[in-house]
């Protein structure tokens, strides 16, 4: 009877009292011969231990077969039944026969739970680090795929606007006016800060070159000409761009995801016409609306600089303003903001219509919104004046 | 034996005038798998708020695992959940999303985290779906990771917000097995909001109803006793019957 005596033994140990079974046991596991034997209870808190010493439990020559040994174990959690499976597969990929044996009915469920009944898998490899050539060749098929987005979006819009232009009713005109109030009426105040500012630095910069020459009147000439025809442009798209664009962005994008523009399609409203159109038209109105109001507090932000530190009075320091600035200085400033605004609005909305992947998506978006705005409106710029210099104007 | 959760008279609502439900009682004992039931708006979702903390404490008094309800706060979580819509972050793979609890509250090393992650998605059957980001994945397979990532501490309770709604009859079986199978074989309590009679019927030990209209809890027990219940709101719930009907 020498052979029942291990498992008489196992019996009178799973014989316990029901107040010896709630006190939790340490886990523990040791090499035997053949076999790693495992006991105690076997939970997630002693993970770390359980995994150090299995890897220390596999002697150096185990042979063809080692058994892990549960039947001592009193208790057991997936994390660790997960542990010893993956500790199966490893050594079956060594050639070892193991098996996870000695367990109780409930444990045995685990164990197919966990696919530890199963053959044995090969080890997962973890993935290797994409190379240099591939990284380019990636990164160019999604600029190029994105180009090609970029291109279909605009050939889009143009189609849709030409639809509005002839079929007014499909425009969702009424949604410019709540628009407009949106990006123009609440960023009033930050664009008179702003260009006020802009016009009373401009002022001191140059009222300080000026001196020297006892040029102090020109300084209304060099503020009101850069301000109507740059600073104030610039400043209020950059303002608009931030503020705006980068809403814009957002709440297309998340109409984008929880997919909202589909149902619009499905609704046979075509989202160029219902969306895009409207806030393109709001952006062109408003912008040059604050651009107006930005040359006028950037005037006064170098009349402040001229009156106080350079004792121009304010009569001779606007004539001397209105002597230098002409209507089409004024002009050209505002067409400028209206292509600013044209452009911030139609990045904006391609942004937020290529939105995809959840939140994360849409927060890509919409720092790409203000990125590539900012760089469209200075290279629209750079364009704009070298044409006005080259044609006159 | 202890309760795992005890609601003791709780009452919730947004403002004292704007009360949800009152005066609910129950209890959920270690193993069992329970059901919140109801129809639409009547305060499924936001009871389970108030068990896992997420809302402030309501009135009345809830216990979970002996010690009043939680609150949000920074440490290892004593349970799991699993939100509606699988709530998987989407910066990262679905392992990543697996093994996130493991690598911020386990001193185990990466390759104990990866084994690990990896069983969890193989038992709710995310096999080959590792590297995938949660965008590519369908809605049941959010729901599968979703449960993967609750489950990742080996917690003693998890708490489950519609986990088969708006899933195939397949999926939804499938998943309904696995959470009875887990409650069997680890001994899992399980709290599970629903309004599924299939799930339900598949899974539940035991099932607490609230009523919108009566702002109350209408009926506990199991769903073959709600089956068969008198009150007329529980019957038509059970019987898919309109008030009409």
């Amino acid at each position: 009877m020498a052979y029942a005596l291990p498992s008489a033994i196992r019996l009178a140990r799973r014989l316990v009292t029901p107040k010896q079974l709630a006190k939790p046991r340490h886990p523990s596991v040791a090499a035997g011969k053949g076999a790693i034997l495992l006991s105690g209870d076997m939970r997630m808190t002693d993970a770390l231990t359980i995994w150090l010493a299995l890897k220390a439990a596999v002697p150096e020559t185990p042979g063809k077969k080692l058994d892990i040994d549960i039947s001592d174990v009193a208790s057991m959690d997936g994390g660790v039944m997960s542990l010893l499976v993956n500790l199966r597969s490893e050594l079956a990929t060594k050639g070892i026969a193991a098996e996870i044996v000695g367990g109780t009915e409930r444990l045995d469920e685990l164990i197919r739970l966990y696919g530890g009944d199963a053959e044995p898998k090969k080890r997962h490899k973890p993935r290797k680090a994409e190379g240099f050539v591939v990284q380019v060749g990636r990164a160019t098929a999604e600029a190029l795929s994105e180009l090609k987005q970029v291109i279909a979006f605009f050939g889009a819009f143009v189609a849709g606007a030409v639809g509005v232009v002839r079929h007014p009713r499909t425009g969702n005109l009424r949604d410019i006016k709540p628009l407009i109030a949106k990006a123009g009426a609440d960023a009033v105040p930050i664009v008179l800060l702003i260009n006020f500012l802009v016009g009373f630095v401009m002022g001191f910069q140059s009222a300080r070159q000026l001196q020297s020459y006892g040029a102090n009147i020109f300084v209304a000439d060099i503020v009101g000409l850069a301000v109507t025809r740059e600073l104030a442009p610039l400043m209020t798209a950059i303002i608009v761009c931030g503020r705006s664009g980068a809403a814009i962005a957002a709440e297309l994008g998340t109409m984008k995801v929880s997919e909202e523009i589909d149902a619009l399609s499905s609704l046979g409203l075509g989202p160029m016409r219902y969306l895009v159109f409207p806030r393109v038209m709001a952006l062109m109105i408003v912008v040059p609306l604050l651009t107006m109001s930005g040359n006028f507090v950037g005037v006064l932000g170098g009349l402040v600089v001229g009156n106080t530190s350079l004792d121009i009075g304010i009569t001779a320091y606007l004539n001397e303003t209105r002597s230098a600035v002409k209507l089409w200085d004024i002009g050209t400033g505002l067409i400028k903001s209206g292509v600013y605004a044209g452009a911030v609005a139609l990045i904006a909305c391609q942004q937020g219509f290529a939105t995809s992947g959840g939140a994360e998506g849409v927060g890509k978006r919409t720092t790409s919104t203000v990125v590539t705005s900012l760089f469209a409106i200075v290279l629209l710029d750079a364009l704009l004046t070298v044409v006005f210099r080259v044609t006159g104007v | 034996m202890k309760p795992m959760i005890a609601a003791r008279d709780v009452s919730i609502g947004w403002t004292p005038e704007n009360v949800l439900i009152e005066h609910v009682n129950f209890e959920v004992m270690p193993g069992e798998i329970f059901a919140i039931l109801g129809g639409s708006g009547c305060g499924k979702s936001t009871l389970l708020r108030h068990l896992i903390g997420l809302n402030p404490a309501p009135a009345g008094e809830i216990e979970i695992q002996g010690v009043g309800a939680p609150s949000i706060r920074v440490g290892r979580p004593g349970f799991g959940v699993m939100f509606q819509a699988g709530a998987l972050f989407g910066s990262q793979t679905v392992i990543e999303n697996v093994a996130l609890p493991l690598q911020e509250w386990t001193e185990l090393p990466v390759e104990a985290i990866d084994v690990m992650a990896r069983a969890k998605l193989r038992l709710v059957g995310l096999e080959g779906a590792e590297d995938k980001m949660p965008s590519e994945l369908s809605g049941g397979m959010k729901k599968r990771a979703a449960i993967a990532r609750a489950l990742a501490l080996e917690p003693p309770l998890i708490f489950l917000d519609e986990p088969s709604a708006g899933l195939d009859p397949i999926t939804s079986a499938e998943l309904d097995e696995l959470i009875r199978t887990l409650s069997r074989v680890v001994g899992i309590t399980v709290v599970i909001v629903t309004h599924e009679l299939a799930s339900i019927f598949s899974i539940a030990d035991r099932c607490i109803m609230l009523d919108k209209v009566s702002k109350s809890a209408i009926a506990t027990g199991t769903p073959a006793e709600l089956e068969k219940s008198d009150d007329e709101r529980v019957s038509r719930f059970f019987q898919r019957k309109t008030k009409a009907a």
